[in-house]
């Protein structure tokens, strides 16, 4: 039996350190993510700043201002403050006896899709928000794809006084009218984005055009954990509330930390928040669910781990999803919040240690896990998550649970969003 | 013998004047076009030639050399083929080029592979607007026996210590010039350039010693670069001189861009 110094009645007392400061652990700290990034925000070989030398200062400038939040109670006590009164915090872990029985296995669901906005996308755009507001900037901009991070960023702006202009791909807007309505209703301003696939990864080119043009200004508050360092350990670090609350969850409930975590993976935000806490233990196996769309052929999928290989976009040297000249190729996925052609690094660092593995399923098996999760749990998971559920039924399949195995699913957003994509695909008029 | 970017910069001085720099994207609008737009503007006046590779997410790119990225990429350009459009250029006019381009395309050829090819289409330079002297060590160690000359950026929010470093690396570099960004935005022609930019050349001209200075981003005009022409040692302008292009009557964008071009070098007396 393990012990753990966080007590589980109270696992939300920092923010900034993934493990226990200080209890026995029979696992040595080993592949330890808290080491990580370097002092240059590399992952290994992963990560870096591949930007223009407008928002060099602009990044230094972030990053102390990072390590000064960190280092200030006041900070982290109002962070902690808003984490439980507005956003719902902790989130419950959920034991799924119905999905448990049909498994065969004792499976658990973190429940982000409960937090405030529907999602785990807000943990990360509070927390920004209140680091902008240190930075003295009032203007937000923000990139989304299927919304969830629009929506997310555009509360937290309504609730500080933050004026907001979200970029989005005029597709996007399209297929997921809802949530940009709700944008503009906190306030926000949608931009629509014409250039390229009219998608996530369009989105955030623009997103960078205009924070190299008003970077005095303003702070560009990354949805995911991608991008130039160090929004990829910022991002970790406010999601990783998710895991650590998680760990201590299942500690109370159990009395052991789990087999194996499961995360869905488009840049990787709710999954490098499960999985960080629990990389210094290495008896639990930390599994990625990527993209799988329509199949295995270039263009088809966003499964960037999984097919992808090391390439620079979007700031980061790290898995990308490329053609033969380099050239940053569209993605398909049922999913808008998978969507993507990147992933952040500490996932493709995860990969090539092997302290976590990656797979990916398709966009039919996804309609199912959404499908079954709704059925036989009464909860309707978003279809990022539903990847997630997907998996374990096809880990069912192929035998490899057993009996006895603990396993966490986070499921990190609730499928409300996603119905008016999948109501015609399972032939239904609304 | 010194390097054929430095002595572009060298004669345009001696000849009391600031270096024409002119940017175009190859493929753009197709192969044959873009050759020869790079011969016009030769012909015209370029001291140095900037060569730009397409890239499927010109994140410091405004509309004008967006739109030209797509096309040429939809035109099915590849890296490759832009080595041969600069082969095309260098053997047909005496002006140096340098490529510009965002870094994956480059890392995905192999930065070892790169150098090699682009030496033997006679390139001189390479900028790459996503690489960052943090980043740009590997790229220095493969150019240099290749006797191509990295250019970097700075920009008017580089603090005076990130001005030290850039201008440390292109000193060690040898760099054909430092790119001075004239404003705060993405690349495309605007009507007004900021009134901070003489301030911020002072800064860079502080610490930059011999090494000659370009000014880029948002040069439209002959007036525009007969004022810049008293800041830096070279004027860059891409946006303008495609949209020139793109303006003329169809067959009449080659003379177009020309004109523009030689009125530009023109403008620009030191």
């Amino acid at each position: 039996m393990q012990t753990n110094t966080e007590s589980p009645a109270d696992p939300n007392d920092r923010f900034t350190d993934a493990g226990p400061s200080g209890g026995t652990r029979t696992v040595p700290d080993q592949t330890t993510s808290r080491s990580l990034p370097d002092a240059q925000g590399r992952f290994g070989p992963f990560g870096g700043k591949y930007v223009p030398e407008s928002i060099m200062a602009a990044l230094d400038a972030l990053e102390a201002e990072y390590r000064a939040a960190q280092a200030d109670q006041s900070f982290q006590d109002e962070l902690r403050q808003l984490q439980q009164t507005y956003i719902g915090r902790p989130t419950p872990l959920y034991f799924a006896s119905n999905l448990s029985k049909l498994i065969g296995a004792k499976v658990y669901l973190k429940r982000e899709d409960l937090a405030h906005t529907g999602a785990h996308k807000i943990n990360n755009a509070l927390g920004q928000a209140l680091l902008t507001r240190r930075m003295g900037k009032r203007r937000v901009i923000a990139e989304t794809g299927a919304g969830q991070h629009g929506v997310a960023t555009a509360t937290a702006c309504a609730l500080l006084g933050m004026e907001c202009i979200v970029y989005m791909g005029s597709e996007d807007i399209r297929r997921q009218a809802l949530n940009a309505f709700r944008m503009r209703l906190l306030g926000a301003e949608v931009r629509s984005v014409e250039a390229g696939s009219k998608t996530l990864k369009d989105a955030v080119n623009e997103a960078m055009r205009d924070w190299v043009t008003n970077v005095a200004t303003t702070h560009y508050i990354i949805g995911s954990a991608v991008g130039p360092h160090p929004f990829p350990l910022i991002v970790r670090d406010f999601q990783s509330v998710i895991g650590r609350e998680t760990r201590a969850q299942i500690l109370a409930a159990e009395g052991r930390l789990p087999d194996l975590v499961i995360a869905c993976v488009g840049g990787g935000s709710n999954a490098i928040g499960m999985f960080a806490p629990f990389v210094p233990d290495s008896g639990v196996k930390l599994l990625g669910v990527e993209a799988g769309g329509r199949g295995a052929r270039l263009g088809q999928h966003a499964a960037t781990l999984t097919y992808g290989e090391p390439g620079v976009l979007h700031g980061a040297f790290s898995y990308l999803l490329q053609d033969a000249d380099g050239q940053v190729i569209e993605t398909h996925s049922v999913s808008a919040g998978l969507d993507y052609p990147g992933v952040g690094p500490e996932h493709s660092y995860l990969k090539s240690s092997g302290r976590a593995t990656y797979t990916s399923v398709d966009d039919t098996a996804a309609l199912q896990g959404f499908e079954l999760l709704s059925r036989i749990e009464g909860i309707i998971p978003a279809l990022e998550p539903a990847h997630a559920i997907a998996e374990l039924v096809a880990m069912r399949d192929r035998g490899t649970i057993e009996p006895d195995q603990l396993i966490v699913i986070n499921l990190s957003g609730r499928g409300d969003k996603d119905i008016n994509t999948v109501a015609p695909l399972l032939g239904i008029t609304m | 013998m010194e390097h054929p970017i430095r002595s572009a910069f060298a004669r345009a001085r001696s000849e009391g004047r600031a270096a024409f720099v002119p940017y175009l994207m190859a493929g753009y609008p197709d192969v044959p076009t873009s050759i020869a737009l790079a011969q016009a503007v030769a012909a015209a006046g370029a001291d140095v030639i900037e060569l730009g590779v397409p890239f499927s997410d010109p994140l410091a790119d405004g509309a004008t050399i967006q739109h030209a990225s797509q096309q040429a990429l939809a035109g099915g350009m590849t890296l490759a083929r832009c080595l041969e459009v600069a082969r095309a250029i260098t053997t047909s006019t005496a002006v140096p080029v340098a490529l510009m381009g965002y870094y994956n395309p480059f890392l995905k050829m192999g930065l070892a592979s790169l150098c090699e090819r682009a030496a033997e289409a006679g390139v001189s330079g390479v900028i790459i607007p996503d690489l960052p002297t943090e980043e740009a060590e590997p790229l220095i160690a493969a150019l240099a026996p290749a006797g191509i000359r990295p250019i970097f950026l700075v920009t008017p929010t580089s603090s005076d210590q990130r001005i030290a470093r850039v201008l440390a690396t292109a000193r060690e570099a040898e760099s054909g010039f430092v790119y001075c960004v004239s404003l705060s935005g993405v690349t495309g022609a605007r009507n007004q350039l900021p009134t901070e930019l003489p301030a911020f050349m002072a800064r860079i001209r502080a610490q930059s010693g011999d090494l000659p200075l370009g000014i880029g981003f948002g040069i439209a005009s002959p007036e525009q670069a007969a004022a810049m022409a008293q800041l830096g040692d070279g004027i860059i302008v891409g946006s303008a001189l495609l949209n020139a292009y793109d303006a003329a009557p169809a067959g009449k964008g080659i003379a177009a861009a020309a004109e523009l071009a030689g009125r530009l070098r023109a403008a620009a007396r030191g």
